[in-house]
């Protein structure tokens, strides 16, 4: 009989005995050594069933297909752009997935985006070597102006967003403030200068406790001290914004 | 004279206390501090990030790049000039192979990762506290690792084997002396560093390597429970 070496929701090292015996499967994130199930990072286990898993508490971004980013054009070339995206690797926008006006071969395409820019995309592709393409047409993808700009990590940006936006939208509705939350952690708020500076201590708030439950109700009753308003409690937004 | 009784009151097995903590640095990617008795070794993770220059790029694995690094006063005499010399880049380089075995790097071709080791202050072993801390930091990194390595230094103080050799005993005049840094993946007991300066016999060696990774054993809880001490739910 296979024996669990450990408690669902335990934080465990690398290289640290999981389980023993066949009677659970490695998920991501753990390897079988013989018939042992071993850690194979830092995580936090997440037993489903017979499955074992780790989710990742900490690490740099690791660039998905599908992932809404915020990144900064770099570079500008002859038939795209190249932008930074907060990972190991940097992305390129060609012209055609930029925008759907006709641009004349050799214009100058500065016009659209520029280098410093800061864009919302969605990586259409990544590919074995992690060469990345982005796209700028969709809803909500569209280049940031104004605002600013913060860092977080983004392991934990699943819980600032929250159960289909409804953490983001109740800081949204509190403060006033426009924000776009990047999968790649980087956030972009805009607003009254003291609300967006409720917001950023709310989000940091969020990063911090991200591993605590009730964590909705305790942001809320931040808000409600900050801004001295009652807080609507978030409504489920169908699209990350 | 023998040397029969350790000059710090040590039994022969045992460490100097050890302290660890992660997440001493807040900019880096992971951080850790391992301090063992006077030594304290600090790392830092950055990356994986973009490499530079590009013929240095495989696009098989990232690499690993570690930097040791002792600080201008960390030495117990005179100043230590600071920069890289022929010793910082020889321990950079074998803790860069202490640490690859149990390493990852696959998903992230033509990236690096660093690693910078800094000691503030050191008393003999600083080798094995800068592997210590820097694999606490990569575990830290949240990178793909499949062990974390944990390393000691053994050694012959005359007739004796000791653990954890300190300065004093690093210098010990009035007989042969032989300083062994061990580092090694605790969980399936493999060895990643074996160095030795100074001379053993063979029976010697085997009976030190067997202290170490007996060490290293007790290092290594050491180490875990620094890792979930940060992440733990308070």
């Amino acid at each position: 009989m296979g024996k669990l070496l450990i408690q669902d929701k335990e934080i465990v090292v690398p290289g640290e005995i999981i389980a023993e015996g066949m009677d659970h499967l490695p998920g991501q994130g753990t390897y079988r050594e013989g018939d042992k199930i071993i850690a194979g990072r830092l995580g936090l286990a997440n037993v489903e069933g017979r499955a074992v898993k780790l989710i990742a508490l900490s690490g740099r971004y690791i660039p998905k297909r599908n992932d809404t980013i915020i990144c900064q054009v770099i570079d500008v070339g002859f038939s795209g752009w190249r932008v930074e995206t907060n990972s190991a690797y940097s992305a390129m926008l060609s012209v055609k997935d930029a925008t759907s006006e006709f641009i004349r071969r050799g214009a100058d395409i500065t016009h659209y985006f520029n280098v410093g820019d800061y864009l919302v995309a969605k990586i259409t592709n990544v590919t074995s070597q992690k060469l990345i393409d982005i796209s700028t047409k969709g809803p909500g993808l569209r280049k940031l102006h104004g605002g600013r700009i913060i860092q977080v990590n983004c392991n934990k940006v699943p819980r600032i967003i929250g159960k289909a936006g409804s953490m983001v939208s109740m800081i949204k509705n509190a403060t006033g403030c426009r924000i776009t939350v990047g999968q790649n952690g980087l956030v972009w708020l805009e607003g009254e200068p003291k609300s967006e500076y409720i917001a950023i201590e709310a989000i940091r708030k969020i990063e911090q406790e991200a591993h605590l439950s009730g964590l909705t109700d305790r942001v809320k009753a931040f808000l409600e001290e900050k801004t001295g308003k009652k807080v609507e409690p978030g409504v489920e937004e169908p699209e990350l914004r | 004279m023998t040397y029969s009784k350790r000059l710090n009151d040590r039994k022969m097995d045992e460490l100097r206390p050890i302290e660890a903590k992660v997440g001493v640095i807040e900019r880096a990617d992971g951080s850790a501090m391992f301090k063992i008795g006077n030594t304290w070794a600090y790392a830092s993770v950055y990356g994986p990030r973009n490499l530079y220059p590009k013929f240095m790029q495989d696009p098989q694995s990232g690499i690993l790049r570690v930097n040791y690094n002792m600080m201008p006063f960390s030495g117990s005499g005179e100043r230590v000039r600071p920069g890289a010399n022929r010793r910082a880049k020889e321990i950079s380089m074998v803790s860069e192979k202490a640490l690859l075995p149990v390493l990852d790097l696959k998903e992230f071709p033509n990236s690096v990762v660093d690693v910078f080791i800094e000691l503030p202050q050191t008393e003999a072993g600083s080798r094995c506290a800068g592997i210590c801390a820097a694999s606490m930091a990569l575990a830290d990194a949240g990178l793909n690792m499949k062990d974390l390595v944990a390393a000691v230094s053994v050694g012959r103080v005359d007739d004796k084997l000791l653990v954890d050799l300190d300065y004093s005993e690093e210098a010990y005049e009035d007989g042969p002396v032989a300083d062994i840094p061990i580092a090694m993946m605790p969980q399936s007991g493999k060895i990643t560093l074996l160095q030795m300066d100074g001379e053993v016999t063979k029976e010697d060696l085997r009976k030190a390597i067997g202290m170490g990774k007996e060490a290293c054993g007790r290092i290594y809880e050491v180490m875990k429970k620094a890792l979930k001490e940060k992440y733990e739910v308070q």
